[in-house]
């Protein structure tokens, strides 16, 4: 692993909470690792398997998906049946050989600028010392 | 409207948002960047897209160079979207050929010392945007008719003025109130600062202004128990509980109240429990309706089946309005809007224990302080503590307000009244020696600050601590001693603390039933703190008062008043555009297997039947006014046979290929 590997992480945030949430940390400033990409989607339960699976078999170092705390849930329980479908993510993971630690399920409110930035730190964190995807050389961009 | 089906023209704008952007990205290099993307035509940079020349340049495009798809790379979408749509929608382009990359919130702002990074993402950014807009499908909105009612839900001072004005409008309002009279916290009050006016004297005309309006049929005793349905058509279920009186036959004379054997004997919540009254009840004298509610926790005969040889209530009763036999009533409501002013309570003293609350009858909160200096009170607005004015007052600020541990925000009404509150003594209690600890004085408001600047001049003694410096209120010799640290003790005959606001500690229940959200501190959240601070996320709901945040008087009719405003709007337009970004059987991919349907959070899929080349084939059917979009359906379903419009897994697909380089 080279101590310049800067990961790209791509990062699935629900309308209602989590995109608010990462709106509000850059409307407060909070300074955080520029390795997300972010897609806006309406619910975390949006988010399909294949999506996270693809992404990581076509080279993306890691995926997290953001949504509203339970309860919270702007769809009543999308982000419920997101949980659900994390576990069979991993699974899925561990069948591929990919490390369940490269993707991972978040809860950040609207009103949770700074924990938007500490989850994004700490992800980035991980995935470093975890080291580029196995599948990077499938990506075109670098 | 002319649409490239296969082949889009992509025009594609970055904005410097002032400096905000182009401070942190380099801006030029991104727009040089997207003109090397597929399919996009155009590509340049303004100083404000939002503003006129920048939508200009956007129009300007669609209509000469025959854009047909546009990215625009600025701030959230969250903040600009609905102004870009519209912009499309005035060239002649469908609304929804319109996508956003956010490199301002998610990119400028948040990488504000990596530029080289920062603009590397812009880019990436712009690409997976333009990705997408390359599969954007135009969408017709749907119109659906509005229903021209309204609900307000909460009969304190801001339910009754948004019900007021919903209804100036013509429009007819159900008021529901959960207490047996409206009023809410504003009856309890005495005076209101910094004016000091009579707060009954305000508050009461308005009241009856409510139960006379040919538009607002009010529902008091009665709770929100359950909301169907979405703007412009909610179905709202109402219980009316049982107040065992009839309320056409009772006159509110009292006698039933007088004859009560319990007469003088059940805690009064409205006077903070300070006085006592009767199991059959007006909460106060002035309430709206005045109709008496028998309490069915206290009232013996609804307890034990007997009270004396016959129910002296009953007896007293000459209007014969008394049935203890009454039952619950539920009703449906048919509403287009709905206002929640549901209100606050407040902090509850005794989880400080340092400060004395429950321990000793000196210390009280301040609303309790409201009722004992009240002329309705129970002392009849002579401040006395057991039988005597208390000559030594002390008042402690921000109890449970701006607690880094507890609730962190400022209560933003507790400075003036406690001011309020020392100057009443100062009017009514010859000699008294006052002192407030307070930590800053808030005095923000119209006329607060010479209002606060009176109150010091009358001798009142202003002494200031940190929040954080202990502070302990102790009993001795039937006193109470408060030792500030840094200030000598002081024996004083009463404590008031200023307790902070809180959301209702009940709320929750009625928060799922309406689906809005709460913020950390608990109180509903709007949609935008500045731009839209009366919306909440669920079309069709507004806030006002204090269930939003913490409020005075002043602001809370100002919002309440802005609430009505905005639920009117759709109610006089008389339809709503509902989003098209719902979701869509494609009905060649689906096969009926049904894993969608029970995951939809709204019931809005069934699985049907139908004959196509003379074999049943099955399919989901949708319906789309009970759709809200969020996508379980489409990230459930094996083989694409049902898709979010706007946010296909094809469309979010595409994205991620586009941000990997894989095509």
């Amino acid at each position: 692993m080279s101590d310049d590997f800067e990961p790209l992480i791509v990062t699935f945030c629900c309308n209602w909470c989590s995109y608010a949430g990462a709106d509000l940390a850059g409307t407060s400033r909070v300074q955080y690792p520029p390795n997300i990409r972010i897609i806006r989607v309406m619910c975390s339960g949006m988010v399909h398997p294949n999506l996270v699976i693809d992404a990581l078999m076509k080279g993306a170092d890691g995926v997290l998906i953001c949504g509203c705390h339970p309860g919270d849930c702007h769809y009543l329980e999308g982000n419920l049946t997101a949980e659900k479908r994390a576990e069979a993510i991993r699974l899925m993971l561990e069948d591929l050989g990919i490390e369940t630690e490269r993707f991972r399920l978040e809860w950040v409110s609207a009103s949770e600028g700074q924990r938007f930035g500490k989850v994004v730190k700490d992800m980035v964190e991980q995935i470093k010392t975890l080291g580029p995807s196995p599948y990077r050389t499938q990506r075109m961009t670098q | 409207m002319k649409l490239n089906g296969e082949s889009p023209k992509i025009g594609v704008y970055i904005c410097e948002c002032g400096i905000n952007i182009s401070a942190t990205v380099n801006v030029e290099k991104v727009v040089e960047y997207a003109r090397t993307l597929p399919n996009v035509t155009v590509s340049r940079y303004y100083k404000y897209m939002c503003s006129d020349p920048g939508q200009a340049l956007i129009k300007k495009d669609i209509k000469e160079l025959g854009v047909d798809r546009v990215v625009v790379a600025s701030c959230s979408p969250r903040m600009h979207e609905p102004t870009f749509r519209a912009v499309l929608e005035d060239a002649g382009l469908n609304p929804y050929c319109f996508e956003m990359a956010n490199i301002r919130e998610h990119c400028s702002w948040a990488h504000a010392h990596e530029k080289e990074k920062a603009t590397e993402k812009a880019k990436d950014l712009v690409r997976m945007a333009v990705a997408k807009a390359k599969l954007l499908r135009p969408l017709e909105k749907k119109e659906v008719p509005v229903i021209r009612t309204a609900l307000v839900i909460g009969g304190g001072i801001s339910g009754i003025q948004a019900a007021l004005e919903v209804a100036n409008k013509g429009i007819k309002t159900y008021l529901v109130e959960r207490s047996p009279s409206i009023g809410g916290r504003m009856a309890q009050l005495d005076k209101t600062f910094p004016t000091l006016d009579c707060s009954a004297c305000i508050l009461t005309p308005k009241m009856v202004d409510v139960a006379r309006h040919p538009d607002i049929e009010l529902l008091t005793y009665s709770i929100v128990e359950k909301v169907d349905g979405y703007i412009g058509n909610f179905k709202v279920t109402v219980r009316k509980k049982a107040r065992y009186v009839d309320i056409d036959k009772c006159v509110g004379c009292g006698r039933c109240a007088e004859a009560c054997r319990l007469k003088g004997r059940v805690d009064d919540e409205f006077n903070e429990n300070l006085g006592k009254r009767s199991a059959i009840y007006v909460p106060f004298p002035q309430a709206v309706p005045l109709k008496y509610t028998i309490d069915p926790n206290k009232c013996i005969y609804l307890k034990t089946g007997k009270c004396g040889e016959f129910p002296p209530c009953k007896k007293a009763c000459e209007a014969n309005a008394i049935n203890h036999e009454q039952k619950d009533e539920v009703v449906e409501l048919d509403v287009g809007t709905i206002i929640v002013a549901t209100g606050y309570d407040l902090f509850d003293p005794t989880e400080k224990p340092e400060y004395g609350y429950g321990k000793s009858n000196r210390v009280i909160t301040g609303l309790e302080f409201e009722r004992l200096v009240s002329s309705s009170g129970p002392t009849g607005g002579h401040i006395e503590i057991d039988g005597k004015e208390p000559k030594k007052v002390v008042f402690i600020q921000c109890v449970g307000s701006r607690d880094r541990k507890g609730n962190e925000y400022c209560s933003r009404v507790c400075c003036m009244y406690t001011a309020k509150h020392a100057h009443l003594v100062r009017e009514k209690v010859r000699g008294a020696e006052l002192t407030v600890y307070y930590t800053d004085v808030r005095a923000f408001g119209k006329g607060f600050e010479e209002f606060y600047n009176r109150v010091k001049d009358e001798g009142i003694s202003y002494m200031r601590r940190e929040l954080d410096d202990p502070i302990e209120v102790v009993e001795k010799d039937g006193k109470v001693v408060v030792k500030a640290d840094g200030h000598p003790d002081i024996e004083a005959d009463l404590v008031v603390l200023a307790t902070a606001i809180i959301q209702r500690k009940d709320i929750g229940g009625l928060a799922k039933v309406l689906r809005i959200s709460q913020g950390a501190d608990r109180f509903f959240l709007e949609v935008h703190p500045k731009l839209r601070p009366m919306d909440t996320a669920t079309r069709g709901i507004f806030l006002a008062g204090c269930c939003q945040g913490p409020k005075d008087i002043p602001d809370t009719v100002a919002q309440a008043s802005g609430a009505a405003a905005r639920a009117a709007i759709p109610i006089l337009h008389g339809k709503i555009d509902l989003d098209p970004q719902t979701s869509e059987v494609i009905d060649k991919n689906c096969d009926g297997c049904a894993y969608c349907i029970d995951p939809c959070p709204y019931k809005a899929l069934t699985l049907i039947e139908y004959m196509r080349d003379g074999a049943i084939k099955k399919t989901v059917e949708a319906n789309e006014a009970l759709c809200q979009g969020c996508g379980v359906c489409q990230a459930t379903c094996p083989k694409q046979g049902i898709i979010v419009r706007g946010f296909t897994l094809e469309q979010i697909s595409a994205m991620v290929q586009a941000l990997l380089g894989v095509t």
